[in-house]
């Protein structure tokens, strides 16, 4: 491996929340974006074909080291980790909503589940799942809602636009007037 | 009332997470196309179903029951044949139920990603913590000479260990005890020096010692010293001589 990629393995070691790309690349001032980016994709392919058992994963806060899901059951058996609770039905509705309509009030939300959504707003707010991005012009001044880079890396991806596009779901919002 | 509170719960609990979830199991239970509800029908499900699931208190479900009965109202207007421009007063539900069934989709997409997100850990992993704990100390850095000359520091201030001898059942007052006795049935009284030489053990003269003020407190023998550190006497009791 590359100096550069065992520097970055260091630090992506040593921390247990991801590294954005700008703290990597200020590792080492001498070094172009380009080549972190070479290193990080040197140290991932490392990973990856000489057998390891943890992965080098970019999600939205940025990089990070993570052990692989095939020893997930032995980590939890030896209680060494253990998975964090499940997102609810509810919650991932609303979390559905959110990353495909932000910015969007409360009250949108309510009207595409039919449910009154207060308490899980709130509670994906405290977990930061979901932040405030600003209010809606008219009545009330509603406040509007958008997903937060934590969100991404809950789902281990990099960008929203690696969820499926609305086209490409299975159901199309046709006017039920063509039937 | 208390069938109200209860109630309240198991819409949290529930295994449909609103009326539109509800009405979209219906719908895929019954088979139904559904750009052509059979509103009389599903309408009559929709409450059969929220009153066994004990859901018909809850505003969210009673709401979308009205919805389906006014549809249903709707639908038996009498219309006049090949009128143009009729509006389905289903449109808006079928709307919204294909809006939901895609937000349904992109749960199954979001729930499949946080799983596998779910099953990786990170280094340190540590279970999510929604209140914000303390600061922890930072290490502590600290060298192998460094602690060497720590240990050497205590160590110094340290007393040298006394080490004890533990012998069980070393002392023999009994038999001191005898022995005090013997002395005094030949002499009125005697002294601590007759009793212990140089050459006690420390189990003998502690016997000694334990013996005399047995007898003292029984008042067997009086004890007597005319000063601090001068040799003790010990007289024999007359009463205790007549006994």
């Amino acid at each position: 491996m590359s100096p550069l990629a065992k520097l970055l393995e260091a630090a992506l070691f040593a921390s247990s929340a991801p590294i954005s790309r700008e703290s990597l690349a200020a590792l080492d001032s001498d070094v172009t974006d380009d080549e972190v980016a070479g290193a990080l994709t040197e140290l991932r392919t490392q990973y990856d074909e000489s057998g390891h058992g943890v992965e080098l994963i970019e999600t939205g806060g940025g990089w990070q080291i993570l052990t692989r899901a095939e020893y997930t059951d032995a980590i939890e058996r030896a209680q060494l980790a253990s998975r964090p609770a499940r997102l609810s039905a509810a919650a991932l509705e609303t979390l559905a909503i959110i990353a495909y309509r932000q910015p969007i009030g409360r009250a949108e939300v309510e009207e595409i589940r039919g449910v009154n959504c207060g308490a899980i707003l709130k509670s994906l707010h405290e977990r930061a799942l979901i932040e405030v991005t600003g209010r809606a012009e008219g009545m009330g001044r509603p406040l509007m809602y958008g997903t937060t880079p934590a969100f991404l890396e809950q789902l281990a991806i990099r960008h929203l636009d690696e969820l499926p596009r609305a086209d490409e779901l299975a159901v199309a919002l046709r006017p039920a007037a063509e039937d | 009332m208390d069938r109200l509170g209860e109630s309240a719960f198991l819409v949290q609990v529930g295994e449909f997470s609103g009326p539109l979830d509800l009405l979209l199991t219906l719908i895929r239970d019954e088979q139904i196309d559904i750009y052509d509800i059979p509103v009389a029908r599903i309408a009559e499900q929709f409450l059969i179903r929220i009153k066994t699931l004990g859901l018909d208190d809850a505003a969210d479900y009673l709401e979308m029951a009205a919805r389906l009965i006014r549809i249903k109202a709707q639908m038996l207007l009498p219309r006049r044949e090949g009128e143009e421009g009729w509006d389905d007063p289903r449109a808006e539900l079928v709307r919204r139920l294909l809006e939901y069934q895609q937000v349904r989709e992109v749960v199954d997409v979001l729930d499949r990603l946080s799983e596998d997100r779910r099953g990786k850990f990170a280094r340190g992993y540590m279970p999510q913590q929604f209140t914000s704990p303390a600061p922890a100390a930072a290490p502590l850095a600290l060298s192998l000479p460094e602690l060497f000359a720590a240990v050497d520091r205590v160590l110094r201030l340290a007393r040298k260990p006394t080490i004890h001898d533990v012998v069980p059942r070393a002392l023999d007052v009994e038999g001191a005890i005898a022995i005090v006795r013997d002395i005094l049935a030949l002499r009125q009284s005697c002294r601590w020096r007759d009793l212990v030489s140089s050459g006690s053990q420390p189990w003998e003269i502690l016997s000694v010692l334990l013996a005399l003020l047995e007898m003292a407190k029984s008042g067997e023998v009086k004890l007597r010293q005319d000063r601090a550190f001068t040799e003790v006497e010990i007289n024999g009791e007359p009463a205790s001589e007549a006994a």
